[in-house]
């Protein structure tokens, strides 16, 4: 069971949340190249040790943060960092 | 440098038992030499597969299988050990079928008993829109000459008398595809049986021994890695390695090795959780999986009911249990089945996934000249092992992509060819 702290809600069980996936800067899709959107939407750099991470707490306040995991350890390190437009994936 | 080990057969367990002689060890263990043909990192049975039919189909011996921890230590020997051939896509279903073919004849191929039993496979709907799923599977595998079949309540529950059929249930059982070639399997005799194989025709398995490196000369990336680069070794725990040919075939860890190549995949690791109860007496003689309640049970030889769920929900390499699963799990089991609550759970175990974004996997040639990957195997790897090796050997052996694994290659994500295989295989193992 993973204990994830919310920005707003506080520590909150990972099942109180939804996972979004590796935080990752989104291209532009109407200047982007082909092969750099694809880049976007497949490759993931799934790294053993630490990953900045998107949650979306989807029970608890309705908002989507970014926070960084130990991905062998599990422990959070950072806090929480809000994510800039609220309701808007990274 | 072929070696004989001693057959397995009735008559030698009853003489060797007479004869209070002891067995010999299944496989060699030889000192790690500086060159091989080539190298496959991963002792599972994928990895040990590729290496047996290297050897048995194509006379290439000189191969080493690099292991970090023990032969079946990964997925191989966490997995549920359920086969079934009833996929979704046209490309699934007749590469897991070839998988179940080579599992029918694996216990006389091998000379090892697998204790496949070849028991039905019911994968329940609970939903109009699931059994119409169902329906199109159905289709789909008759269509490939792969016996599959929809089938009501009434004959669900002959199949499987101690599944609640009535409409109380908060999901009751509309329906459910029923695939009679499906069973379950012993994974560690195939794990053991592929190894000792492999060993035979002077495959050397080496164990404790993980890969740091692999080293690429001449590509676009740092370090002359990367796409356009050509594989001339690995570097071990135990040494250095040079090989024309290194296959990863780590699962869960896949990743990690691809990225020593400078190869990015687009697969994420997620745990899978599993449990066994204590044995009872049989009483569930089909494999039942149920992709609305995210279970899937099967009972073993020993009378366990052996069950898991779909992947955790969020990436991690670390395989602790949680409550959740156990929870979660166990009262989905027991809407399916109400007659077993006072069973008690035995132990659960987690096991690496390395998901795709289509659920299907990552087979074949890569932007790296030599470095080859068998991965991206997610929640449905064990029941393809066979196929795979067989169908990695070739592409070593005829430096070409056989034909079963051409849609999986790493290049479909370029072409937007994907092979979407979510609804045959996310829960329904």
């Amino acid at each position: 069971m993973l204990i994830v702290p919310c920005p707003n809600c506080g520590p909150r069980n990972s099942a109180d949340l939804r996972y979004v996936g590796e935080s990752r800067p989104r291209p532009d899709p109407n200047s982007t190249s082909t092969e750099e959107w694809r880049a976007y939407l497949y490759e993931r750099a799934n790294p053993a040790g630490m990953l900045r991470e998107t949650w979306y707490c989807r029970s608890g306040c309705r908002r989507f943060f970014t926070l960084e995991r130990d991905t062998v350890t599990n422990e959070f390190t950072n806090p929480p960092t809000p994510v800039a437009k609220l309701g808007k994936r990274p | 440098m072929k070696r004989r080990p001693p057959r397995y057969s009735a008559v030698r367990l009853l003489s060797r038992g007479a004869r209070k002689s002891v067995w010999p060890r299944v496989w060699r263990e030889v000192p790690l030499r500086d060159s091989y043909d080539a190298v496959v990192i991963g002792g599972g049975v994928h990895g040990l597969a590729t290496a047996y039919y290297l050897a048995a189909n194509h006379g290439i011996t000189n191969v080493a299988v690099l292991e970090k921890s023990y032969l079946g230590s990964g997925g191989s020997g966490r997995n549920t050990a359920i086969l079934r051939s009833n996929y979704l896509t046209p490309e699934g279903v007749v590469f897991y079928d070839r998988s179940l073919e080579l599992y029918r004849t694996m216990a006389v191929d091998l000379n090892m008993n697998v204790m496949f039993s070849r028991r039905g496979h019911i994968t329940l709907a609970h939903s109009d829109a699931s059994l119409r799923t169902m329906h199109w599977r159905a289709e789909v595998n008759k269509l490939q000459g792969v016996d599959s079949s929809v089938i009501g309540p009434a004959e669900i529950k002959q199949l499987a008398p101690a599944l609640d059929t009535s409409s109380h249930p908060r999901y009751p059982i509309l329906g459910a595809l029923y695939h009679p070639p499906g069973g379950i399997i012993r994974h560690d005799a195939v794990v053991w049986g592929y190894a000792r194989g492999a060993d035979a025709l002077g495959v050397e398995m080496h164990q404790k021994t993980e890969v740091v490196d692999i080293v690429v000369t001449g590509g676009d990336g740092p370090g002359g890695k990367g796409p356009g680069g050509r594989v001339t070794g690995v570097r071990t725990s135990r040494g250095d390695i040079s090989a024309p040919v290194v296959v990863n075939c780590t699962a869960g860890w896949a990743t990690l090795i691809s990225d020593m190549a400078g190869v990015s995949l687009p697969i994420s690791t997620r745990p899978l959780q599993a449990a066994v109860t204590e044995p009872v007496k049989v009483f569930l003689p089909v494999v039942v999986v149920s992709g609305t309640l995210h279970v899937y049970v099967s009972q073993t030889a020993r009378g366990e009911l052996v069950f898991g769920a779909s992947v955790d929900p969020y990436n991690t390499y670390n395989i602790r249990g949680s409550l959740d699963f156990t929870e979660g799990t166990a009262g989905h089991l027991l809407e399916l089945m109400p007659g077993i609550s006072r069973m008690r759970l035995l132990r659960q175990w987690a096991g690496l996934c390395d998901m795709t974004p289509d659920y299907s996997p990552v087979m074949g040639f890569t932007p790296v000249e030599g470095f080859l990957c068998d991965v991206g195997w997610g929640t449905y790897g064990f029941k393809a092992g066979p196929v795979s090796g067989e169908q990695m050997a070739e592409a070593i052996a005829t430096q070409r992509t056989p034909e079963l694994i051409a849609p999986f290659s790493l290049s479909r994500f370029e072409s937007d060819a994907l092979v979407g295989e979510k609804g045959a295989a996310a829960v329904g193992h």
